[in-house]
């Protein structure tokens, strides 16, 4: 049997490894991708794993692309099966003349069966028996072996594969020499055995120079960190727990003071969202930069608060690292599902301000930045990420840090303009921008103020009286113009004689942009806008009347984007057509180029 | 409800406290709540304790959630900030605003309702962080401003204005405290003001969360015959278990207590508060005792009041976060941001 050999595909592939959740395979996946992007190749890693501790399937998928595009490619060259209980799906899912490695202890000649497939058995469960001596280590063995069969496969560079060894097991020596001797007993059995290198292989590039590998939860817990956030309260909820446990692991090392032991900060684990919420607002009342990280079902439940926040103008910064709804969803995938939830979330008229960031390098600048809105504005900030953004590693440029910067902490009267008024009252709008001063806690006797979320007039008093409300509900809606102007303006990527964009958002970004070279080749030019801050500023506006075409990706069933485009501006709902993804998986530059093909080809047909 | 605002116009004679003031400058707005509200006398009681502590009121902090009783911080202390949050989510605002601010002094005050129906979750969780704070719970086993429902603090047979009578067990909040591992477990009526006052000074110098239950009548919607939360039914049913008297720092203790009856106890800031019994079985110090001998009353029909249980040595949610005793929020931007060199050495480990 011959099988077409696909043509030399140099730093262009997709490697996909499908295994048992709870057999660590994440170091081994780990190091695969960190071996490629010290080549100098760009790479990202995409984790498809299970709600579940053990024993389920879960996938591992890097892309590697010598052109930086490292959006989910939706096609997998070569699979490595690791687990029988998928071995159907895994090799229905390799592309025409790719590769599937898997275990030939037990050999499975009836189900490989695909005629356009290259099978590579490789025994690795018979190796690991015959070299190593106890039952846990021939199970981890396994998977470190298969790092080394894709070494010799891929041309990996097996010095940087040592490096990371000796950097992942420097405190344990003799983990080092039996995952070393694991990797080369695969390189050996495939040099061996097979046609070294594949088609599909790595070769040495420059292209990752000051960069990192690193995920959005990190990155946004970092940006807390920089921010100079000192109270963190949240309920552990997938897929930002690792947002706070990153937080928690950076105040350790950088908040302690370093005379007394002290924490400079105060990490609550609150009994429910509804709590975690409450003790955001309490600190950041009392002039603390306050946070909590949580996902869709957090915010359904932080409601109440998020409308009290709004309404006594208490600054607040969320994260929501948004996963697949409705209700419980699908807590291990992605979706962009909770822009109408979090843009109105509560009853009664409210709105908020709200971030995109599109990857972690993104997370950790809004992350930043949301603090010194929440302050400035006097109002909660939710930072609405997801769980591609969150938790996957993704090759970012360096992250840079201003020693010069000041942080925004707002209007909070000292002392002495406090004692300079001849009364402090809350909700005055003196400077005309809909933002009235505030006072802390403690601060002066004359600076004290009753914060109430029931009906108050401008001086703070409470009150049924129909015009005295209507005054402070008419100085929010104001308060959010100003806020167009705060929020960060929208990424265009635009030539002025065409008149059909993109509209997207988040982490659609490498697709969309993938999606645009991949029209641009078939000689279709659309532009591009991805909007980073809701309320949407003027640019969003401009570029929205200077198109007349605009396809808006997203990743959601509903279109939410849309909706609120069309809530929120004056634009022409006719000239929106979405382009959406909602399976849970990261979206495709192939699903944004087939959404335009198919709005070009009805185009034509009308 | 009163309609006469009285005038900001302090007597000469009246008795001044350490910081000069006088307890009218512990007032607050004219209360809203009906005449005769177990509520207001609460009010008067915390006025007074604070004014006889001489706390700086804009050094406290008043927060509430939503009822009758949550009502309350705004009719004492102008002076002091004051935040009604949601129904039922005080605990978890108030332990926001202490996780920021260590330095003062926080006083909840929420009702049955508010506590241990829509907020129990909360509530408890308060307790288990051991917040340093006094929390009053104005229990009147009723729903005030829906206009007379149960509350899960009425008791079995309790009977309604409107006739039901109650079947449901009530949550009784000295025994979940006990079980739940609280370190100030108080009981009170509003209608004994000497008691009260002592109490609240004691609870707001418990370094931990101090919990007084305080039965409070509601005059318009439970007060009738029948049930057991009126003002006829309290009166005659309660029971002082343990006398206290609250003594501040650098005083002497004058008082000549009955030797074998009086238990000092240290609190964090120097001051003692002094327990006498008046019953000679109860210690208030035995949480296994003191939940045996408040349920065997309250078999018997009797409503045990005083400080019913108390631990001072038990760490409170600073202690155990081991965060400093400056506030969070009042520390320099400089010493919690890392800057870019730190930036500059985390991001090694991402390469």
């Amino acid at each position: 049997m011959s099988i077409a050999s696909p043509r030399p595909q140099d730093n262009d592939f997709t490697l996909k490894i499908g295994n048992v959740n709870g057999t660590g395979s994440a170091s081994a996946n780990s190091m695969l991708m960190k071996s490629l992007f010290r080549m100098g190749i760009p790479v990202c890693g995409k984790n498809y794993f299970p709600s579940n501790i053990q024993g389920l399937p879960t996938w591992y998928e890097i892309r590697v692309n010598s052109e930086g595009h490292l959006a989910r490619s939706g096609r997998v060259d070569v699979m490595v099966a690791m687990n029988a209980e998928t071995y159907r799906k895994d090799h229905a899912e390799v592309a025409t003349g790719g590769y599937l490695i898997y275990d030939s202890t037990w050999p499975r000649s009836q189900l490989f069966n695909r005629a356009d497939v290259h099978i590579l058995g490789v025994p690795l469960s018979r190796i690991c028996n015959e070299n190593f001596d106890n039952a846990r280590s021939r199970i981890l063995m396994k998977n470190i072996m298969y790092v080394g069969v894709l070494a010799a496969l891929l041309d990996l560079d097996m010095n940087i594969i040592k490096q990371l060894l000796n950097e992942q097991f420097a405190a344990k020596a003799s983990l080092l020499d039996a995952n070393q001797k694991a990797i080369d007993l695969g390189f050996a059995y495939a040099k061996e055995h097979f046609s070294c290198p594949l088609p599909f292989r790595a070769r040495t590039l420059d292209k990752t120079r000051n960069h990192i590998m690193i995920d959005g939860n990190t990155t946004a817990a970092l940006g807390c960190l920089f921010a100079g956030a000192t109270v963190g309260a949240w309920y552990p909820i997938t897929p930002s727990t690792s947002l706070m446990d990153a937080f928690k692991k950076f105040c350790d090392k950088y908040r302690r003071d370093p005379e007394t032991g002290k924490a400079n900060y105060c990490i609550i684990q609150a009994e429910d969202e509804l709590g975690a919420i409450g003790m955001v607002l309490g600190a950041s009342w009392n002039g603390a930069r306050s946070f909590t990280p949580t996902s869709g079902p957090g915010i359904s439940l932080m409601n109440e608060f998020l409308g009290y926040g709004y309404f006594t103008e208490i600054p607040a910064v969320l994260f929501d690292v948004q996963r697949c709804g409705p209700s419980t969803g699908m807590p291990t995938r992605t979706q962009q599902a909770d822009l109408m939830a979090c843009a109105y979330a509560s009853h009664g008229d409210t709105r908020h301000v709200l971030l995109f960031p599109a990857n972690p390098e993104e997370a950790f600048y809004q992350a930043v930045q949301a603090f010194d809105l929440a302050e400035r504005l006097q109002t909660p900030v939710i930072v609405l990420t997801d769980l591609d953004i969150g938790m996957n590693d993704w090759m970012c440029r360096d992250l840079n840090w201003d020693d010069s910067f000041k942080p925004d902490r707002g209007k909070v009267l000292t002392v002495e303009q406090i004692e300079a008024l001849p009364k402090f009252n809350r909700y005055l709008d003196t400077d005309g921008d809909g933002i009235a001063a505030r006072t802390l806690p403690g601060t002066h006797p004359k600076g004290a103020y009753f914060t109430r979320g029931s009906g108050h007039n401008m001086y703070g008093a409470y009150t049924e009286d129909a015009a005295e409300y209507q005054v402070v509900v008419d100085r929010l809606r104001r308060k959010f113009d100003t806020a167009k102007e705060l929020v960060p303006p929208a990424e265009i990527h635009a030539s002025e004689k065409c008149r059909t964009g993109f509209l997207t958002i988040g982490s659609c970004d490498n697709a969309v942009k993938e999606a645009r070279a991949l029209l641009a080749e078939q000689g279709v030019h659309v532009n591009y806008l991805r909007v980073k801050g809701f309320p949407f500023g003027k640019d969003v506006q401009d570029y929205l009347d200077s198109h007349d075409r605009i396809y808006v990706v997203e990743q959601n069933r509903d279109a939410q984007l849309r909706s609120l485009l069309m809530l929120e501006t004056r634009v022409d709902p006719n000239k929106l057509q979405s382009v959406l993804h909602y399976d849970g998986l990261p979206i495709l530059a192939k699903t944004v180029v087939d959404g335009v093909n198919q709005d070009l080809a009805r185009g034509k047909a009308a | 409800m009163s309609f006469i605002t009285k005038p900001k116009v302090a007597h000469p004679q009246l008795p001044r406290n350490e910081l000069k003031l006088t307890v009218r400058d512990y007032e607050g707005a004219m209360s809203t709540l009906c005449a005769g509200c177990g509520h207001d006398s609460i009010t008067g009681a915390i006025m007074q304790a604070a004014f006889d502590l001489s706390i700086p009121p804009h050094r406290m902090a008043k927060l509430s959630g939503i009822g009758c009783s949550s009502k309350t911080p705004a009719y004492f202390a102008s002076a002091s900030h004051g935040f009604n949050t949601v129904h039922g989510r005080m605990p978890s605002v108030a332990t926001g605003a202490n996780a920021a601010n260590p330095e003062l002094h926080y006083i909840g005050v929420s009702g049955d309702g508010d506590t241990l129906s829509i907020g129990l979750g909360q509530f408890l969780h308060a307790v288990r962080r051991n917040l340093n704070m006094l929390y009053l719970i104005e229990n009147n086993g009723v729903y005030g401003l829906t206009k007379g429902q149960f509350s899960a603090s009425a008791d079995v047979g309790s009977k309604a204005k409107k006739g039901d009578t109650n079947q449901q067990p009530p949550i009784d909040p000295a025994l979940t405290l006990l079980a739940t591992g609280a370190t100030f477990i108080a009981r009170s009526f509003s209608g004994d003001r000497e008691q009260l006052v002592t109490l609240i000074k004691a609870g707001m110098k418990h370094r931990g969360f101090a919990v007084i239950d305080v039965i409070s009548p509601c005059v318009t919607f439970n007060d009738h015959e029948g049930s057991t939360k009126s003002y006829e039914f309290t009166r005659k049913h309660s029971m002082t278990a343990i006398y206290t008297d609250f003594v501040p720092p650098a005083k002497e203790i004058r008082t000549a207590y009955e030797i074998g009856q009086a238990m000092p106890v240290q609190m964090h800031d120097g001051s003692q508060i002094v327990l006498r019994k008046a019953d000679g079985a109860y210690n208030p110090t035995d949480r296994v005792a003191a939940f045996e001998y408040i349920q065997k009353h309250q078999q018997a029909g009797e409503i045990v009041t005083g400080l019913l249980y108390i631990d001072e040595t038990k760490p409170d949610m600073h202690e155990l976060a081991n965060t400093p005793a400056v506030p969070l929020a009042s520390l320099p931007f400089a010493t919690v941001c890392p800057g870019s060199k730190a930036l500059a050495s985390i991001q090694s480990r991402f390469r």
